[in-house]
């Protein structure tokens, strides 16, 4: 089935080395420098941990590589082929198979829930009519399957407003799994979970390795993002600062490192 | 799967459902207050007549707010399309010409709208307060501040089209009605819809997911200044005449008939069988008050009333159904939903 939580084998095995690869990037808003100079690549089999303080830059740097921001300068290549930034979207990353689970709220409160799941890829007739009752079969199906579900009472119809946060984290999750992406981008996937559900989140994100496919995966808990993660990129004011292999550094000495800097930027401030 | 919720709350989820129930129960109490006026069909028949315009401009504004936007202008657009819609036929003689031309400068004004809200960023609130007062007094320049009286229209085919009878039947209903239909099924069927739906939802989400903001936005004032113009259309063909006002009396009333039927005024949801009954309550409560022998001072007074009533009602509805999920919430918590899904 598609969206079950074992990932497929990439059906169409091009050849490229990086699923999606930035270059010299900068973004800023307004004096704000959010990124500068940011060199950034994913490989196609790859699970890129991002991480850094808050502020460091990583949401920034996903919503340019989802689509939802332009960058103020660099370039962006996607399976090797340079992107024209002009025409560069959500629409356009989606039709490029990468999917992204925001940080932030990413679904229509009053919306319900099968609307969520296919808005902006709508499951449409030969008239352009939405096909209302796939639309819905399919969401029944996938809610099953989601994580962050306890409990009875919510169908494809029930509306986002009615659900908890873990319940929504699952949908904006079950939705990115379901479009099978060849590069899925999850932006603290596991804040509202718990401890059970987020195992389920770590097994998805090593099933998408094993699937072939990348990630990049941004998260707070040191100890989850090193478990899994093929390489991390630390970010710091919007550069990057370090790149390290799995198995160049144990738990303990990241977390040293980041404490560090965040201590840095503290004696800095004082 | 969860066992199905007792019958009257399904029954209070289906679309419109409560609204239409009050339109009923006003006629039935219409009925028995004025036998005579309420059980012939002639009422019905004005009504059929007199509905359409309003409805018309009520299903529009339904998209537009459940975008999370309002149009104030459409009342200068039904000016000014009528007046192009009168010249063309008073002066020119050529009325298929000034219907087009009517809907293209409808379909211009929203776009104008559309382009000042999604591109150069003014609140729509703002941006079609000044275009009601920049094409509403255009229209009293174009027309010298004249009324048109355009006493033989209904020997035009355009008249028979559009307003003529079949029986006692207003032809303007039908049209009114169909184009509702079609507005519904592009409302909660087709992209457009759900993106407007979105946009009014949360437009940080809907852009998030991919919906082009801007270009629908546009899309659906253009659509309101287009339906504002056909409104027209029925209205000056209806009225056999053009006066440089119409159409301001219609802000308030469209904006009842579409907040009766129960959208949201926070966008993001939206009845247009609610619209429907509500337009109807609105033009009935008129003529429901002249017919039972109230003085016709009391009509705005009745229409409050109804208004704050259907208002009220939406809210305990949508109160209900929130409460409904906060006990499912803590039930959750407290691990009292019964069996575990598989």
């Amino acid at each position: 089935m598609p969206h079950s939580l074992s990932a497929a084998p990439v059906r169409d095995p091009e050849t490229f080395h990086h699923i999606v690869r930035l270059e010299r990037v900068d973004m800023t808003f307004g004096h704000v420098q959010a990124l500068s100079q940011i060199d950034f690549e994913v490989g196609r089999n790859e699970i890129v941990g991002l991480i850094g303080d808050n502020g460091a830059g990583k949401s920034t740097l996903i919503k340019i590589i989802s689509g939802v921001l332009r960058p103020t300068a660099g370039t962006v290549w996607v399976r090797d082929k340079r992107v024209d930034p002009s025409s560069y979207s959500v629409r356009r990353a989606h039709d490029l198979r990468i999917e992204t689970v925001h940080q932030s709220q990413s679904l229509g409160e009053k919306q319900p829930l099968w609307r969520n799941l296919f808005v902006g890829r709508q499951i449409v007739g030969r008239f352009g009519f939405i096909d209302v009752k796939q639309e819905k079969a399919i969401a029944d199906q996938l809610l099953r399957q989601a994580i962050g579900f306890r409990g009875h009472g919510i169908t494809s119809e029930s509306t986002v407003a009615d659900l908890s946060g873990g319940e929504r984290q699952g949908v904006a999750i079950a939705r990115a799994m379901h479009f099978r992406a060849d590069l899925i981008v999850l932006d603290e996937p596991t804040t509202a979970l718990a401890v059970s559900e987020v195992r389920k989140v770590l097994a998805f994100i090593e099933g998408v390795k094993t699937g072939g496919r990348a990630c990049i995966y941004i998260e707070h808990n040191l100890a989850h993002v090193h478990e899994v993660a093929d390489r991390l990129v630390i970010l710091d004011r919007g550069r990057v600062i370090r790149d390290i292999k799995k198995g160049e550094m144990s738990l303990a000495e990241l977390t040293n490192q980041m404490v560090a800097l965040h201590d840095g930027h503290a004696d800095a401030r004082a | 799967m969860p066992a199905r919720d007792p019958l009257p709350a399904r029954l209070l989820r289906v679309e419109g459902l409560p609204i239409t129930a009050v339109l009923l129960i006003l006629v039935a109490l219409f009925m028995l207050i004025a036998p005579e006026v309420f059980l012939s069909y002639r009422i019905y028949m004005s009504f059929l007549a007199n509905v359409p315009p309003l409805l018309v401009l009520a299903a529009g504004l339904t998209l537009l707010i459940a975008a999370g936007e309002i149009d104030l202008s459409f009342p200068s657009i039904v000016a000014l399309s009528g007046w192009v819609l009168a010249y063309c036929i008073h002066d020119l003689e050529a009325p298929w010409l000034g219907l087009i031309l009517a809907l293209a400068a409808g379909t211009f004004v929203g776009w104008l709208n559309g382009v000042l809200v999604a591109h150069v960023g003014i609140p729509s609130i703002i941006a079609t307060l000044a275009t009601q007062f920049l094409w509403g007094g255009l229209t009293t320049v174009f027309s010298k501040g004249l009324s048109y009286s355009l006493g033989d229209i209904d020997e035009l085919f355009v008249w028979d089209l559009f307003v003529g009878r079949i029986g006692p039947l207003p032809v303007q209903c039908l049209w009114s009605l169909g184009l509702t239909v079609c507005l519904w099924f592009v409302l909660n069927r087709r992209r457009f819809g759900e993106h407007l739906l979105f946009i009014g939802d949360n437009a940080k989400v809907a852009e998030i997911v991919g919906v082009n903001t801007r270009r629908e936005k546009t899309r659906a004032f253009a659509l309101m200044g287009c339906l504002a113009a056909f409104a027209s259309v029925l209205l000056t063909l209806e009225n056999k005449n053009f006066f440089n006002t119409q159409g301001g009396g219609y802000l308030l009333e469209v904006m009842a008939a579409v907040f009766i039927g129960g959208t949201s005024v926070f966008g993001g949801k939206a009845s247009l069988v609610g619209t429907v009954a509500g337009s109807f309550i609105i033009v009935m409560v008129e003529a429901g008050i002249v017919a039972t022998g109230l003085q016709g001072f009391w009509v705005r007074a009745v229409v409050g009333v109804v208004f704050l009533a259907a208002v009220v009602g939406h809210l305990l509805i949508q109160g209900s159904e929130h409460g409904k999920t906060r006990l499912r919430l803590l039930r959750g918590r407290f691990g009292l939903n019964q069996g575990e899904r598989t």
